[in-house]
C-alpha cells in the first residue's frame, strides 16, 4: 500500500520522523503559561515596540506640563501632580492597543490556524497574550513613573498608592484588551486594526479627564466624558496615587472595567469560535 | 483481519464564499496509509477542502469522518491525531526556528527539556540546525517550508495534510521534502497532499483525486489517470536539420497522428504513448539513413490531463483568480 521508494540520499529513514510518543494534553494553566512565554519572547526579540510605547506618553507629559501647565493649573508643578495619573492610564492604553494588532497578525500570518488545529485549551491563546501584555504595562509604568518623579511628581498616596494604581491599571487594561481582541478578530489586516485603534483611542483619551478637570468643560461634553471608561480609570488612579480615593470613585472604576469585560470578552470568544468548529 | 477504516471519508462537502462555490459537493475516500494526492489548478478548491477536513473551516453542507471521528461532532479528537501544513507557512516569524518547535512541543504537552530535545532533533533532520537561533523572518522560503513541516510532526501525526508543500521550492529542497514525506509514510502516517503538478502526484501518491471548480472530476491511481488521459509526447532530435522533412514522413507513417515541428530546427514531436510504435519509428528512421541524436518521452502535462478530463485548460478560471485576489 505505502510508497516504498527509497530516500534519494543514503540516509536511513530518519528515526525522528517515526517517533509517535504523544504526551498528555496540557492543562489550562500550562497552556496559558506557554502562550505567555511566547509573548515574553516577542518582547525579547522586538524590544523596539516596547520602547516606542513610552515615547508618546513621555512627549505628552513634557508638552502638556511645560507648554500648557502654567495656563491650565497656574503652575507647571501643580499641573504635573494633576497630569501624571492620567499619563499613567494613557501609557497602559497605548500598549493595550497592540493586543488587537498582534492577534490580527497571528490570524493573517497563519500561525493562528496552527494553534486552532491543535487539541489545546483555546482560551489560553488569548489569556497568555494578555499576561505577556501585563509585563509590558509594568515595565512601561515603572519607566513613566520614574520620569514623573524626576520632573517633580510627588504622589500623596505614597508607595502603596502607586502600587495600588499599577494593580488597578492591570485590571483595567485586561478588561479593555478584550475590545481590541474583538477588533483583531473582525478586521482584515493588522494595518486596519491599527487605524481603527488610533481612530477610537485619540478621541477617547481627549474626551476624558486625562488633561483637564471635567468641571471646566461645557455640559454636553461632560456627559460624554462621564460615560467614557477612561475617565473613571483616571479618577481611580488619581485617587489612589493622591491618597484621596472615595468608595464611590472606586466603584465606578470597577463598573467601567466590568462593563468592558462583560461586553467584549463574550463577543471576542463568540467571534473566536465562529471562525472554526466548536 | 478486518478491513481498515479509511483515514478520510466525505460525502457531499460544500463550502461557498458569497457567490463562489469553492467546494461544490466533494465525495472522497482516502485510504489509511500512503500518500493521497489532491490535484487541481489555482482556485479549484483544494485549500478550502483541506481546511474543512483539518477542522479549521465549517462546511456549509455535507458530512465527513476523519480518522474515525465525525468532523462536526468530534473535532478535538481529530485535532489530537492530525496536523496541517498550510499553503503559506504558519510559523511565528518573530520567534527563532528552535523557539517555534519548543512552543509547539510545549503545547502538545512535552516538558520543557523534552520539547527542547525534540526541537533539536527535528532541526537536525530538516537541516536547520545552523539557523536554529535565527528569527524565522530571516529564513528563505525553503527553510520556512521545512520548519513548517517540522512543526507539523513534533508528534508524528496519524494524518498529515500538506497544502502544496513544494510550490516555489528549488529542485533540491523539493527532493528533501519528498524524502520527508516518504519517511513519514514509511512510519505509518497517512499523507493527504495537494499539488498543481502531475509529476509530483505521480512520484508520491498512491491514489489521486483531480478537483476542478469545486468538484472531483477524476479519481484513481496515477497510472489509471494518465491512461485515461491517453498519450504523452515523443520528442525526437535529429543530427541534421535538413532531414526534418524526411523524418516527418517516417513518423507520420509509423506512429500516425499530427507530427509537430518544434521551434528548434532539429526537433520534431508527436503525441503517442504506444512505446512499441515509438520503438519501431526509431528503427525506421535509422533504416532511412536519418541520424537521431536524441529522443525523449514526455508524460502528459497537467494541462493535457485537464484538457482531457474537463475539456478546458487548467488555467482558464479567470474569475476565480480575481475573487482570490
Ligand atoms: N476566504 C475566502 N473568501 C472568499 N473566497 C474564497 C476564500 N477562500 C477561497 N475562496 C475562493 O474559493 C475558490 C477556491 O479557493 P481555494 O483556495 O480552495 O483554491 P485552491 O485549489 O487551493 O487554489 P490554489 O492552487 O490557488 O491555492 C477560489 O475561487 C477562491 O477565490
Ligand atoms: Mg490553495
Amino acid at each position: 500500500m505505502s510508497t516504498t521508494t527509497p530516500a534519494s540520499d543514503t540516509r536511513a529513514v530518519p528515526q525522528a520522523l517515526t517517533t509517535r510518543t504523544r504526551p498528555k494534553r496540557p492543562g489550562p494553566l500550562s497552556t496559558t503559561w506557554t502562550f505567555t512565554w511566547r509573548a515574553l519572547l516577542k518582547i525579547k526579540h522586538d524590544p523596539d515596540q516596547l520602547y516606542s510605547s513610552f515615547i508618546l506618553p513621555i512627549m505628552f507629559t513634557l508638552v502638556f506640563t511645560y507648554l500648557f501647565g502654567g495656563a491650565l493649573a497656574g503652575s507647571t508643578s501643580d499641573y504635573l501632580q494633576f497630569l501624571m495619573p492620567g499619563i499613567l492610564v494613557m501609557t497602559v492604553i497605548m500598549i493595550n492597543m497592540y493586543t488587537g494588532i498582534s492577534l490580527n497578525t497571528d490570524i493573517t500570518k497563519g500561525i493562528f490556524d496552527r494553534f486552532r488545529g491543535l487539541s489545546i485549551w483555546r482560551p489560553g491563546i488569548l489569556a497568555g497574550a494578555l499576561l505577556g501584555d501585563a509585563l509590558r504595562y509594568t515595565i512601561a509604568l515603572v519607566v513613566v513613573t520614574l520620569l514623573g518623579l524626576l520632573l517633580g511628581f510627588r504622589p500623596e498616596g505614597g508607595v502603596l498608592g502607586v502600587l495600588g494604581a499599577v494593580l488597578f491599571l492591570q485590571l483595567f487594561a485586561f478588561c479593555l484588551g478584550w475590545m481590541w481582541n474583538a477588533a483583531g478578530l473582525v478586521l482584515k489586516s493588522p494595518e486596519s486594526v491599527n487605524q481603527l485603534s488610533s481612530m477610537v483611542l485619540f478621541p477617547l483619551v481627549f474626551a476624558s479627564n486625562v488633561f483637564v478637570e471635567t468641571s471646566t468643560m461645557p455640559g454636553w461634553l461632560q456627559v460624554v466624558v462621564n460615560v467614557n471608561p477612561i475617565t473613571h480609570a483616571v479618577t481611580a488612579v488619581r485617587g489612589l496615587t493622591g491618597g484621596t480615593l472615595t468608595a464611590e470613585q472606586f466603584t465606578w472604576a470597577l463598573v467601567a472595567c466590568g462593563v468592558l469585560l462583560l461586553v467584549f470578552a463574550p463577543l471576542s470568544m463568540y467571534l473566536f469560535r465562529s471562525k472554526s468548529l466548536r | 483481519m478486518t478491513a481498515v477504516e479509511p483515514a478520510i471519508e466525505t460525502s457531499g462537502l460544500v463550502k461557498a464564499f458569497g457567490e463562489t462555490r469553492a467546494v461544490d459537493g466533494v465525495d472522497l475516500v482516502v485510504p489509511t496509509g500512503g500518500v493521497y494526492g489532491f490535484l487541481g489548478p489555482n482556485g479549484a478548491g483544494k485549500t478550502t477542502t483541506i481546511r474543512m477536513l483539518a477542522t479549521l473551516l465549517q462546511p456549509d453542507a455535507g458530512t465527513a469522518r476523519v480518522l474515525g471521528h465525525d468532523l462536526l461532532r468530534e473535532p478535538d479528537e481529530i485535532r489530537a491525531r492530525m496536523s496541517l501544513t498550510g499553503q503559506y507557512a504558519s510559523v511565528d516569524e518573530q520567534l527563532t526556528g528552535a523557539e517555534n518547535l519548543v512552543l509547539l512541543g510545549r503545547l502538545l504537552g512535552f516538558a520543557k527539556a523534552d520539547a527542547a530535545a525534540r526541537g533539536e532533533e527535528l532541526l537536525d533532520v530538516f537541516g536547520l540546525t545552523e539557523a536554529a537561533g535565527k528569527q524565522v523572518k530571516d529564513y528563505s522560503g525553503g527553510m520556512r517550508r521545512r520548519l513548517d513541516i517540522a512543526a507539523s510532526v513534533v508528534v508524528t501525526p496519524d494524518l498529515l495534510f500538506l497544502d502544496e508543500p513544494t510550490t516555489g521550492l528549488d529542485p533540491r529542497s523539493r527532493n528533501q521534502v519528498w524524502d520527508m514525506i516518504r519517511a513519514l509514510v514509511a512510519a505509518g502516517t497517512t499523507v493527504l497532499l495537494t499539488t498543481q503538478y502531475l509529476e509530483e502526484a505521480d512520484h508520491l501518491a498512491d491514489r489521486v483525486a483531480v478537483i476542478d471548480r469545486g468538484r472531483i472530476v477524476a479519481e484513481g491511481t496515477p497510472g489509471e489517470l494518465k491512461r485515461s488521459v491517453g498519450s504523452g509526447t515523443v520528442h525526437v532530435r535529429l543530427a541534421d536539420p535538413a532531414q526534418r522533412g524526411d523524418a516527418e514522413t517516417v513518423l507520420a507513417r509509423v506512429i500516425g497522428g499530427e507530427v509537430h515541428r518544434d521551434a528548434d530546427a532539429n526537433a520534431l514531436s508527436v503525441v503517442s504513448s504506444d512505446l512499441e510504435r515509438v520503438g519501431t519509428a526509431l528503427v525506421e528512421l535509422s533504416r532511412a539513413g536519418i541520424a537521431v541524436s536524441g529522443y525523449r518521452l514526455a508524460e502528459p502535462s497537467l494541462d493535457e490531463v485537464f484538457f482531457a478530463l474537463t475539456g478546458h485548460p487548467a488555467d482558464v478560471d479567470e474569475k476565480g483568480e480575481e475573487a482570490a485576489a
